[in-house]
């Protein structure tokens, strides 16, 4: 068994990213990336910066993302539609874990 | 290496054309895509349908795979000696490769890396597994033992799956929902391309006190109507040993009473907080002179319990 030797991170809004490094990590390219930018589904961390960085929590929608665009063959457009949907599910559902976390366990 | 049907995966026949093909994956595939659909097995549907797409879509790659001949699914077979044109050659075993395998080391896709020359830098893929861990290992950190079936390059290029294990270390600060990236722990690169990076995808198990919402934590706090009423000192389990809560007179059921920082360590910031939620509990039966008093109380008590009804509801009489 191999040892763990891994450099780990969270992917949470602590972890920032490059460009490059949210490409590599999404499978979409840095020209999509931009485009989403651009149809406002995807921001920057810091919008007026010479080099963009962005918080590593949108990875897990960015790859969720990079998956539907190859396996439904997705322009940008709908992309970004998907993203913006992909978020409120995300969103819809951690407030439901939470509703669901306060309901007495003998009534839940 | 067992054959595979890919026709009967995408329900078409052997000369459906391709556009009738292409209909018949989006149908599936939005039905069955691990990303839209939450029905149970929905991903390893997807993987038979989008493997079965990848091969018949190319009409390069289908033509090889109607050469490979008729068999039944699930059947050892070996590709004709002349199949393929040079995949391997005479020392090639097919034994332990998969039939996906096979043909994502095939020509004819466009875009693919791996088709672009053997000399091109090829990333090692990105793999996503769930991790589910015990409330107390996310608070402390733990290690996973993690079995992966990773198909990796030998040194001629060519994909082989190799069963992985090894540990992995998640740091204190997890949640249910959370991402860790393990770097390099993915499949590996070949000709100098990256190491592909492991994605644990967090979800913690059932406990049987609290209940995690974020990194707050959830518990029932049942007290007797008299501790309820009269306020009183509880000792309140923590993921770090019990603490002694005030419960203050005249708590009501279903209220929340905080314990700041009590509830799980986040990576970086301030711990979550352990919240009590107040239930008021009856005794499943009375003694004898449990049952005087309360009759006694029930006698002398003017509070209403209901008295807000009478103003929203118009009086039947």
């Amino acid at each position: 068994m191999e040892a763990e030797s891994a450099e780990s991170a969270w992917m949470n809004e602590h972890t920032e990213l490059t460009l490059e490094e949210l490409a590599s990590l999404s499978g979409l390219s840095e020209e999509m990336l931009c485009e989403l930018v651009d149809c406002g589904a995807l921001a920057p961390a810091n919008p007026g910066g010479m080099q963009w960085t962005f918080s590593a929590r949108c990875v897990v929608t960015l790859r969720i993302a990079g998956r539907l665009r190859n396996d439904f063959e997705l322009d940008a457009n709908a992309l970004a539609l998907a993203m913006s949907l992909l978020e409120r599910i995300h969103e819809l559902e951690s407030q439901l874990h939470a509703v669901r976390a306060q309901i007495p366990r003998r009534f839940a | 290496m067992k054959y595979k049907d890919y026709y009967a995966a995408l329900g078409v026949a052997k000369d459906a054309s391709a556009a009738d093909i292409k209909k018949a994956y989006r149908k599936l595939a939005q039905k069955h895509h691990p990303d839209v659909s939450k029905e149970a097995g929905a991903e390893e549907k997807f993987k038979d349908i989008a493997e079965a797409y990848a091969t018949l879509k190319v009409a390069d790659k289908r033509a090889a795979y109607d050469r490979l001949g008729s068999h039944s699914p699930g059947q050892e077979f070996q590709p004709p000696p002349d199949w393929g044109g040079g995949q391997g050659g005479a020392n090639f075993s097919f034994e332990d490769i998969d039939l996906s395998d096979l043909f994502a080391g095939l020509g004819g896709r466009a875009g693919g890396a791996r088709e672009q020359g053997p000399r091109m830098a090829i990333p090692g893929e990105d793999y996503e597994v769930i991790a589910k861990i015990a409330l107390q290992d996310a608070a402390q950190g733990t290690l996973v033992d993690l079995n992966l079936s990773i198909p990796e390059y030998d040194e001629n290029g060519r994909l082989r799956r190799v069963p992985r294990t090894f540990k992995a270390r998640i740091p204190a600060g997890a949640t249910h929902g959370q991402r860790l990236r393990l770097r390099g722990k993915g499949g590996k690169g070949f000709n100098g391309g990256r190491d592909g990076d492991l994605f644990l995808n967090i979800e913690l198990l059932p406990h049987a006190l609290f209940r995690p919402a974020g990194h707050d934590l959830y518990i029932d706090l049942p007290l007797a109507p008299w501790e309820a009423a009269l306020g009183a000192t509880v000792a309140v389990p923590t993921l770090a040993g019990a603490v002694n809560l005030k419960i203050p007179p005249g708590t009501m059921a279903g209220q929340k009473l905080r314990l700041g920082k009590r509830g799980l360590p986040r990576a970086q910031g301030e711990p979550g907080d352990l919240y009590a939620i107040a239930q008021i509990v009856v005794p499943p039966s009375l003694g004898e002179r449990e049952r005087e008093l309360f009759k006694e109380l029930a006698d002398i008590s003017k509070f209403e319990p209901r008295s807000h009804f009478k103003t929203e509801v118009p009086d039947g009489s």
